[in-house]
């Protein structure tokens, strides 16, 4: 169901569709208030004032922007007041985002990649990638995690993702980079290593 | 020739690539690259296909605990609610 369909239930009281809306949403609201806020249970406390905060102000919600980027937004801003900022300084130096080792002198691959649309092709595999996937990008180190989880998972823009964590969008494209690397690189062992696939 | 980019730095270009970040130079460098280079290709593939499994991947589990916790605010908040300007 669509966040809006959830949001007229909740309106009228529904709690069953405010749990869902919880639980499609509190991970990420969570990881966000993580990158300003110093431990994982002032996040915690973050998105529960951020909650309370939709549920008082749903009734003006007036839908300019997407239900998505105004719950952000109100969690970015309680974030903000509760935390010290650990990431005000990011370091940007783009990295490779794959290893030097995989190519030869002149720059060329030693072994190709496989695409990965060959070797996701059955729904049990993908279960397992899906897995994996998850898994990779609750690995990332912040602020990777939040720009990943924001950019990629929840498909805000580079824009919103940047305003929300006071980055450059220049900033958020290499956090980006850099995440994105990482989560390739585990879901290639995956899919060409495990071989538990096949 | 000597403007044309290396498997290795046509990697390094593929996120941005995919942001619709590139300058127009090296997003042309980098598609001609990709256009003789299948390797690299594969490399986009595998780019791609890890954004859109990080799209799918859905909400992890959460503890009862925590989304119980905050249903009852939210049901106490209705409640109250509710009670000064019933329907």
């Amino acid at each position: 169901m669509e966040d809006e369909a959830l949001l007229e239930r909740i309106l009228g009281g529904d709690h069953d569709a405010f749990r869902d809306l919880v639980e499609r949403y509190q991970m990420s609201l969570v990881r966000l208030a993580r990158y300003y806020v110093k431990s994982e249970a002032s996040a915690e406390d973050v998105a529960q004032d951020t909650w309370i905060a939709v549920m008082q102000g749903l009734e003006r919600f007036e839908g300019r922007s997407s239900f998505k980027t105004w719950l952000f937004r109100i969690a970015a801003n309680r974030a903000r007041k509760t935390g010290t900022r650990e990431y005000r300084v990011v370091t940007v130096d783009p990295v490779d985002p794959v290893s030097s080792a995989r190519f030869n002198e002149g720059g060329m691959w030693n072994e190709a990649p496989v695409p990965f649309t060959e070797l996701i092709n059955d729904k049990l595999a993908n279960a397992g990638v899906l897995e994996a996937c998850r898994n990779a990008i609750r690995d990332l180190p912040e602020p990777q995690q939040s720009v990943v989880t924001l950019r990629d998972v929840e498909g805000l823009s580079t824009r919103e993702v940047s305003d929300l964590l006071e980055l450059s969008e220049a900033n958020t494209r290499v956090l980006l980079h850099r995440g994105r690397a990482k989560i390739r690189e585990t879901l290639e062992e995956t899919l060409t290593g495990g071989r538990s696939w096949q | 020739m000597t403007r044309d980019i290396t498997c290795h730095q046509a990697v390094a270009l593929v996120s941005d690539y995919l942001e619709g970040a590139l300058a127009r130079r090296d997003r042309r460098r980098l598609e001609r690259h990709l256009a003789d280079c299948g390797a690299c290709s594969a490399y986009l593939d595998q780019m791609r296909a890890t954004i859109a499994l990080s799209g799918s991947v859905g909400p992890e589990d959460l503890s009862n605990e925590a989304v119980a916790r905050l249903v009852d605010v939210f049901e106490k908040y209705h409640r109250e609610n509710s009670g000064e300007s019933p329907n």
